[in-house]
């Protein structure tokens, strides 16, 4: 018979090759699972071991009083209020040019013109962009060149360029998911493309946009070597945004590596900034099982 | 005038309006287009610009051969540091590529249900867990653990940034992954089902090398992540500029040494932090044009 070497492998009678094949898919079990055994482990020993160490530190106090003794005392107070003005900063200005970019992508450049793929390879190449060029890039730029010192505002206009990328692209998508009908039926209407726009699409997309919007903070709260070259150092608090302000992520590297001693608040800083992004994550994970019920 | 023509005047009138708001509407949105394609070329020119005097008065050649890294002596070798970033990635990715498309295999084809849910939720917060915290576990657990089998006795080393690099790319390779698995198309896993194969030759003879440019993609992608990481690195490298001998050698990164030196440094030695600042930037804007050349369409950088 011409298909008896195919059958033959398969029959039990064969023992030399079966139990090779049956090593093998043993061994490719075992790997797979290894892999997330190994995963898991490593996770769960990274949070419980920060956690551990940073828990004793966390108190209210912690979380308003000024540093004291270059962070090894007192609170981190300042730095929390810097940070959120980084960040307001941040998303002031990323967020109506990225949803207006994403606007354009989604609603009116339907098939590729060459614009829309320019756009998309720069955002694309933007989004892979060391953290640490944007820091020099902000300090050359927003820094010096446009005379801003280091402050508070060139920490938030770098992280800025630094979250457009993610956030258009989120924002795109959702844009995208919006059924075309929806649009066929405002065209129906008579209504304007811009009134479409404000009163259809975006409402529709509005988890999608909450979800990019959520991304972007977790991005620019995660951010640290963008930020020491441009909003710089200083733990006083803030009295404008061009005063110097230090993000809680720079206040962690600084205790972990240039305080000796600070390390239990460097635990307890890096504690705080987890619990936030476990909460961001949370948020947009709501967002999307309550939006996309099929996602998960 | 007749009722019907002064409606049809305001209709007119209604339309231009509507189609000059429209216009208007469009602009705009060209113009925040514009600004967000345009931030890549004005950091480019900026990190280039600054990077200039650096060129012109050193020279590559010079950057690649002198015997030291000594720019307040004038002495600006950074060949061992350009080594450290390459040997720190290269170690990386040869240990985060199988990990990854291993994880991503486990989710598709082994996990229970329940149990995959859960792993690619561990998987997603892993993602999320800032390079700094990543730093801050390495310097307090890791180099220790490190210096205890270290024939140097200490733990900040290759080894150490190679582990830390490799943790911080796998969760986005195995999601990357993950999402390539998922593109192949249900007939293809059919198929290979109702030929009688195995799960292992469904997973790694049929549905993997029919995932592979996701999958290289999403490896190519980590691999620039890598190079450029700056915090976790600069936290367990040690920073000792040489070129290392051996996995437990200190050394110090292109990055790390950017972070370490640009409060001081000036002139000469600020325009040469800003050459290396260039070369990883052309660095990952290669890997990610590569990517894309690979993976037709869009490229998720995550």
């Amino acid at each position: 018979m011409s298909h008896t070497p195919t059958t033959r492998t398969m029959t039990p009678g064969k023992p030399g090759a079966m139990s090779r094949a049956a090593t093998l898919d043993v061994a490719a079990a075992l790997f797979a699972w290894g892999c997330a055994a190994i995963v898991t482990a490593a996770f769960a020993w990274l949070l419980i071991d920060v956690a551990w160490r940073g828990v004793g530190g966390l108190s209210w106090s912690f979380l308003v009083d000024e540093p004291s003794d270059a962070g090894r005392a007192g609170g981190v107070g300042p730095v929390v209020l810097s940070t959120l003005l980084i960040l307001a900063v941040c998303m002031a200005v990323s967020v109506p040019l990225g949803l207006g970019a994403a606007a354009l992508l989604a609603e009116f450049t339907r098939g590729d013109t060459r614009f829309a793929r320019l756009v998309r390879r720069s955002l694309d190449v933007l989004a892979g962009v060391p953290s640490i060029v944007f820091g020099l890039f902000g300090n050359a730029f927003f820094c010096l060149a446009l005379g801003m010192g280091y402050s508070i505002l060139s920490g938030g206009l770098t992280l800025a360029c630094m979250v457009l990328p993610i956030l258009i692209r989120v924002t795109e998508q959702g844009m995208r998911d919006v059924p075309d009908a929806q649009r066929h039926a405002a065209a129906a209407l008579g209504l304007s493309r811009t009134t479409t726009l404000l009163r259809v699409t975006l409402p529709a997309a509005m988890p999608a946009l909450a979800v990019g919007l959520v991304l972007g903070v977790g991005r620019a709260l995660a951010e640290t070597a963008a930020l020491i070259f441009t909003s710089g150092y200083v733990t006083r608090t803030p009295a404008s945004l061009l005063d110097s302000g230090r993000s809680l992520s720079v206040h962690i590297y600084d205790l972990a590596m240039n305080v000796p001693g600070g390390e239990t608040h460097a635990s307890a800083a890096a504690l705080l900034l987890i619990a936030v992004l476990l909460a961001i994550n949370l948020l947009t994970n709501w967002i999307t099982r309550r939006t996309h019920p099929g996602w998960h | 005038m007749s009722p019907s023509s002064t409606d049809t005047i305001d209709a007119t009138r209604h339309a231009r309006r509507r189609r000059v708001i429209d216009a208007l509407l469009l602009a705009a949105l060209r113009c925040a287009a514009g600004v967000s394609a345009a931030v890549v070329l004005v950091i480019a020119w900026f990190v280039a610009a600054e990077a200039w005097p650096g060129l012109r008065d050193v020279g590559v050649t010079r950057l690649l051969t002198d015997d030291a890294w000594r720019p307040t002596a004038g002495r600006y070798g950074m060949a061992p540091m350009l080594i450290g970033t390459l040997a720190a990635t290269f170690g990386a990715v040869l240990l985060t590529a199988p990990l990854g498309v291993g994880s991503a295999v486990f989710l598709r084809f082994y996990a229970p249900r329940r149990v995959a849910s859960v792993y690619r939720r561990v998987v997603e917060l892993l993602a999320g867990v800032p390079s700094v915290v990543f730093g801050l576990w390495g310097i307090a657990v890791l180099a220790p653990l490190i210096a205890t089998v270290s024939p140097l006795g200490q733990g900040q080393s290759l080894l150490a940034g190679v582990l830390i690099l490799t943790m911080m790319t796998l969760p986005t390779v195995a999601l990357t992954t993950d999402a390539a698995i998922a593109a192949v198309p249900a007939d293809t896993r059919r198929g290979a089902a109702a030929l009688g194969l195995s799960r292992r030759a469904i997973a790694w003879r049929v549905v993997i090398p029919a995932a592979r440019a996701g999958i290289v993609t999403g490896v190519i992608l980590q691999t620039g992540r890598a190079l450029g990481e700056t915090m976790a690195v600069l936290m367990v490298c040690g920073n000792i500029v040489q070129t290392p001998h051996s996995v437990f050698d200190p050394v110090r990164t292109l990055t790390a040494n950017i972070a370490l030196e640009m409060g001081y440094a000036d002139d000469r030695h600020r325009a040469v932090l800003f050459v290396s600042g260039l070369v990883l930037m052309l660095l990952v804007a290669g890997l990610v044009l590569i990517a894309e050349a690979i993976d037709r369409r869009r490229v998720h950088v995550t």
